[in-house]
């Protein structure tokens, strides 16, 4: 059971702090803030404990998102507990950043006395607590320029019209009840998780995909949905599905209200979406990609009277799509002072970071199939041949928009009974790098 | 954290609230109510405000009823006479005909913490018990704990308590396991809400209706119930089976738990459990959030204490993402050097090798000492990559390397050749204590294979008046003298500078002692010295680590899924002082053992700290079934209760004694809170131990009894005999389980050995 449950910003002022059992006192508050910020790097932080009582932490948004208890708790519960709760303020208060949990400490009041009674858990169902949930949630401003640098994230070019902008999943799922919102969307979400390691020779030594499928609703009734897969979509190793386009995953699990009648003959998910978002299906596919990795690396490393040159050739084998936010960090050896560099368009940049002895190279946005190569001089005072192997594996994050590693693609989304007015379905997929590694 | 001008504010606030202009005014008043909230979450004392907000709880907008309850439940201890003015409303609204507002109000009227307020709620709690309503029951049903956590010491109401047990078959899923969490804290005295065959059958059953948080709570409770059957057992266990693949990672964690503790005596079951539990566990340590992933990670590592191979072919997974903070690399390198076999061992070290440059130090330095772990077993790999990172000439690099030596010599004397090698000349890149004291003992104990090592030592003692670590001096003094006694002609200059320095002019006490020891020592002749100093070691290729043996899954079982793995070693949930004792004096024997590692016979060392080890596993299971030590039982005392009663329950272990010295047994017995007041010589036959322990307001006395050898061949068997005032069945089956769970860890031990 919970003692008492806070969440503290980054610089530690308290924006929510609940006390459910009178337990413990108050200023545990900031005895958990002068432990967590007084931790060393190899420390692990999530559970600490101040004599009897421990603390579990996350952090979302900035944010900490603490749990206290007295009891040898689950650590599983807690954590999902306090991932839950930064969820359904995400939900509710339409963002999840410091800001938005200042302006809503009401409603998140609010939230935690339903969802946690005594230090028990009540429910997080937003089914539920939407019929307690009497506060409106106040959102930051609607629309600024900077949410305008995020336009294009689902691939905005060419279909203005059609192509929803991020941010409409950005809002309030209670947003309808005032007047400016109240359109009834649905946003279905492929997202994939990569992490790759390619060696030294070019040869795929790891590959791993984690991907799930996420619906955001703002329907304030649905019935029913169905999600149709692809028909080819295979699970564990000894299936096999003729040939061809087969999409194959290791592991599959599904959310508890998903129903699965449908799933073993038609790969279809039947669900009763509720507000707000929701996993249906999360998925692993590891040590196998069907399709090549998304980008590869040739390096060419030289040493040159005390500087050295690295030349990278970074091309993109997904002709299809146009990744996003690409950044490149290429460790240098330590002493390296100066950096020149030679791109090959303006938009992009290199800049030396001396604290963490690395070159961040960044391609806000590369389009498929294309090769790009940057020449990057490095000087290096007292190198040595040793010198050379700390340039090490280049890592690599990205956003690849409309495009999903496995293949997996949602064939249709029906929503029963047909939804009167202007509902909305959206599809979208993106895969992001979780750890994408190059040796050299 | 008071603010500036503080009482500025609760004037400002005092004064709004108190306008008759603002409280017309709906939202304006709302308003002003949620800036006294914030300022209540900032740390600011409002209590000032308290009569003003009692009259605003008299509303009809229950956004700022809500508000107001938040604030009166915060500040109802401190002002408990005006406290009791808000409760007209709360009770009025208990009968509200909206069950929202009545839920409300019971349970924020519960939450009162203050004396004298069980007469005002018991009454409204009753009737909100048989509410039709069920988010009203659930509300009622926790308001009995609150209550009873209000008057601790006070008769437990028995009717209430009947009435709890009735609504844990509440059609409301949630009003059921609200019971439940009630009953076991009304009930904390006696032992907790009982799990009886009817009631773990009815929770099993409706386990599917229960949302994933309640499943997880239920699960847990669960643990308490032992099947009395085999069949029954099984059955229990196949309606578990889905619940280990459900996709949130605490009812799979719960189930598991629940899975290997019901199974305790089907070591196969286990095994098979933990094999189909893998995917998910991988799982979640691939998950978004870092925090499930590091409990994954943490839970990972106990299975792998049991089945080291299972995760053998998935080591890919714990490959280090780039992103991911220290502390889950440092989990997943620690799993690595786990799941080391034959096949992966190349690429494993491929991976590791590639942390050692990373820009934190402490990520590198750990990556390096995980190569070295690796290097016991596959030795020539690991040597040509670590001698390769010393021409890196980092400090921090170096350092590390030159530890890993110094501690994987010591474990495969074979490599030495390859390690004598790769020092020479690294000297000039250590700038750390750890790091030249590994250096110093390198040189001092293969001083005969490093040409260069007398030039290096002179070089320290150079540098020795701008040395400020006592220890290096000291690793330096021992170094110079061993090499010394082999290198005598190059030595002899250096190592009476160094003497001389270090009797004549050194500040330290130790290290003037440590100087006066060795010159005397010297004095006594060089044969003495090297008698004293070179004398036989204990062989350490005796003890190599290689695989660790492979634990029961019993003695983790216990403290899976709880904070304890992810605690690490420190352990994290001290209640007694008597344990905390304990704790302090383990600990203190671990840290000396660590130091003396190198002096003592390491066999001993390492032996007695794996037992601790598992042992204070047992402990944690002990604390779990309420074993207590109470107060000292005199010998009289216990010979009197012995002959006054009768056996309670007999049994044969199935296990000889233990092969530990009585010291050992008596500590070890200790740790789990069980007393041994008495011993027979450790050769007498029959052998015999008497021990006390208290669990759940009982005494439980045993003897413990080894018949004669001749009886049972060279096996000797342990006879149990226990007796018990005054009778409790399930605090005697408890008291077997860790009896027998000791004595296991204990002799299996000793066979190793």
């Amino acid at each position: 059971m919970i003692s008492q449950v806070f969440i503290l910003s980054s610089k530690g002022d308290h924006l929510i702090y609940k006390d459910f059992r009178g337990e413990a006192d108050k200023d545990a508050v900031s005895v958990f803030f002068e432990m967590v910020t007084a931790l060393s790097g190899d420390q692990p932080p999530v559970v600490m404990s101040h004599k009897d009582l421990n603390f579990i932490h996350v952090r979302q948004g900035g944010l900490y998102w603490v749990a206290s208890t007295k009891t040898n708790a689950s650590p599983f519960t807690v954590i999902e507990f306090l991932n839950r709760l930064a969820a359904l303020t995400k939900d509710y208060c339409g963002s999840l950043c410091e800001k938005s949990v200042r302006m809503n400490f009401a409603l998140i009041y609010e939230l935690l006395d339903e969802m946690v009674d005594y230090g028990y858990i009540q429910t997080t169902s937003t089914d539920i607590l939407k019929n307690f949930i009497q506060t409106e949630a106040v959102t930051s401003k609607p629309f600024s320029l900077f949410d305008l640098s995020n336009v294009g994230l689902f691939g905005a070019e060419t279909q203005q019209s059609k192509v929803a902008p991020s941010t409409a999943a950005t809002r309030p799922i209670m947003s309808h009840r005032s007047e400016q919102g109240g359109k009834n969307e649905i946003f279905v979400d492929v997202v994939e998780r990569l992490s790759v390691v390619i060696g030294s020779n070019g040869v795929l030594m790891k590959a791993d995909v984690e991907g799930e499928i996420r619906v955001k609703c703002y329907l304030p009734t649905c019935s029913e949905m169905r999600i149709g897969l692809n028909e080819e979509f295979s699970i564990g190793r000894s299936q096999l599905r003729g040939y061809g386009t087969a999409v194959r995953v290791d592991e599959c699990s599904f959310h508890q209200a998903v129903k699965l009648d449908e799933f073993d003959t038609y790969r279809i998910l039947k669900v009763c979406p509720s507000q707000g978002e929701q996993t249906l299906m999360q998925y692993q596919l590891s040590d196998e990609l069907p399709c090549a990795p998304p980008f590869r690396l040739f390096p060419t490393v030289e040493k040159d009277y005390g500087s050295r040159y690295t030349d990278c050739d970074l091309p993109h084998t997904q002709k299809s799509s146009t990744a996003l936010n690409v950044s490149v960090t290429v460790p240098v050896p330590k002493g390296s002072l100066s950096l020149s560099q030679e791109l090959s368009s303006p938009d992009q940049t290199a800049e030396l970071q001396l604290k963490n002895k690395a070159i961040l190279w960044s391609i806000p946005r590369f389009p498929g199939g294309a090769q790009l190569s940057a020449l990057f001089k490095v000087e290096v005072p007292s190198l040595s041949s040793a010198s050379l192997l700390e340039v090490g594996p280049v890592s690599m994050s990205f956003e690849l928009p409309k495009q999903t590693c496995t293949g997996l693609q949602i064939r249709f989304l029906r929503l029963s009974p047909t939804q009167p007015g202007m509902s909305q379905r959206w599809v979208r997929y993106v895969t992001h790098s979780d750890s994408y590694t190059i040796r050299i | 954290m008071p603010y500036f001008g503080s009482e500025e504010t609760v004037k400002d606030l005092k004064r709004a609230l108190s306008n008759p202009n603002v409280q017309t005014d709906r939202l304006r008043y709302r308003n002003y109510i949620i800036r006294v909230i914030r300022s209540m979450t900032q740390g600011l004392d409002v209590s000032s405000l308290f009569m003003d907000m009692v009259k605003a709880s008299a509303t009809v907008d229950i956004v700022q009823k809500k508000l107001v309850y938040l604030y009166m439940v915060t500040y109802a201890s401190r002002k408990p006479d005006l406290a009791l003015l808000a409760i007209n409303t709360l009770r009025k609204d208990c009968a509200d005909p909206n069950p929202m507002v009545r839920g409300l109000a019971l349970r924020n009227m519960c939450n009162f913490r203050m004396p004298g307020i069980t007469e005002y709620i018991q009454q409204p709690i009753l009737s909100g018990l048989r509410d039709k309503a069920s988010y009203v029951r659930r509300v009622a049903v926790l308001g009995c704990a609150k209550m009873h956590s209000l008057q601790p010491n006070t008769e437990i109401d028995p009717s209430m308590v009947n009435e709890l047990y009735s609504l844990l078959r509440d059609p409301d899923p949630v009003v059921m396991v609200n019971s439940l969490r009630a009953l076991e804290e009304i009930l904390r005295d006696e032992g907790g809400v009982v799990i009886n065959k009817p009631i773990a059958h009815h929770l099993l059953n409706r386990l599917k209706d229960l949302d994933s948080w309640a499943q997880s709570e239920v699960l847990t409770f669960l643990l308490r119930y032992r099947p009395r059957s085999n069949d029954e057992l099984f059955d229990i266990l196949s309606l578990l089976d889905d619940f280990l693949h459900s996709a949130h990672a605490p009812v799979m964690a719960a189930t598991l738990r629940l899975f290997l503790h019901l199974a305790t005596a089907h070591p196969a079951v286990q095994a098979d459990a933990l094999l189909r539990v893998h995917g998910p566990l991988l799982a979640t340590c691939g998950s978004a959030s870092r925090e499930l992933r590091f409990a994954g990670l943490c839970h990972v590592q106990q299975v792998l204490r049991s089945q080291p191979a299972l995760y053998g072919n998935h080591y890919k997974r714990f490959f280090c993402g780039y992103s991911e903070p220290g502390y889950i690399k440092f989990r997943k390198m620690e799993i690595l050097v786990e799941l080391v076999n034959d096949e992966n061992v190349a690429l494993v070290l491929e991976e590791l090798k590639s942390y050692c440059t990373d820009v934190s130090t402490e990520l590198a330095q750990a990556a390096i000492a995980a190569i070295g772990r690796i290097g016991r077993t596959y030795n020539e790999k690991c040597l040509d990559i670590l001698t390769g990172l010393l021409a890196l000439k980092q400090e921090h690099i170096a350092s590390a390397v030159i530890q890993t030596f110094r501690d994987l010599v010591w474990f495969c004397p074979k490599s030495s050749v390859a390690v004598c090698k790769a020092v020479e000349g690294c000297d000039e890149s250590l700038q750390d204590d750890e790091g030249k004291q590994a250096l110093l003992w390198l040189l001092g104990e293969y001083g005969e294979q490093i040409s260069g090592a007398p030039y290096v030592l002179e070089g320290f003692i150079d540098s020795l008046k701008v040395e400020l670590c006592s220890v290096v001096k000291m690793e330096l003094l021992t170094a110079a003298v061993k090499l010394f006694l082999c290198r005598p002609a190059e030595m002899q200059d250096i190592l009476g500078r160094l003497l001389h320095y270090c009797i004549e002019e050194e500040s330290d006490m130790c290290v003037r002692d440590r100087a006066l020891m060795y010159y005397r020592l010297l004095q006594s002749g060089v044969d003495e010295t090297r008698k004293v100093l070179l004398g036989p070691k204990s062989d350490p290729s005796m003890t190599v680590l290689t695989g660790r043996p492979e634990e029961p899954v019993n003695i983790w079982a216990s403290s899976f899924n709880t904070l304890g793995p992810l605690c690490g070693t420190v352990a994290c949930l001290e209640n007694t002082s008597a344990e905390n004792s304990v704790q302090q004096l383990h600990s203190a024997e671990e840290k000396d053992g660590a130091e003396e590692f190198k002096l003592s016979p390491p066999e001993q060392t390492l032996r007695t700290e794996a037992i601790e080890e598992e042992l204070s596993c047992i402990a944690d299971a002990a604390e779990e079934l309420n074993l207590t030590m109470g107060p000292p039982l005199s010998h009289e005392a216990f010979e009197r209760l012995w002959l006054e009663l009768q056996v309670a329950h007999q049994q044969a272990l199935g296990i000889p004694r233990p092969a530990e010295t009585l010291e050992t047994l008596q500590a070890a017995f200790q740790l789990v809170k069980i007393q041994t007041l008495a011993f027979t010589r450790t050769d007498a036959v029959p052998w015999k131990a008497y021990m006390y322990s208290r669990a759940g307001g009982t005494l439980i006395l045993a003897e413990l009894l080894q018949g004669a050898p001749e009886e049972s061949e060279s096996i000797g068997n342990l006879l149990v005999s226990v007796k018990q005032q005054p009778e409790n069945q399930q605090a005697i089956r408890s008291f077997f389980s860790v009896l027998t769970n000791v004595l296991q860890t204990l002799s299996s031990h000793g066979s190793q050995n």
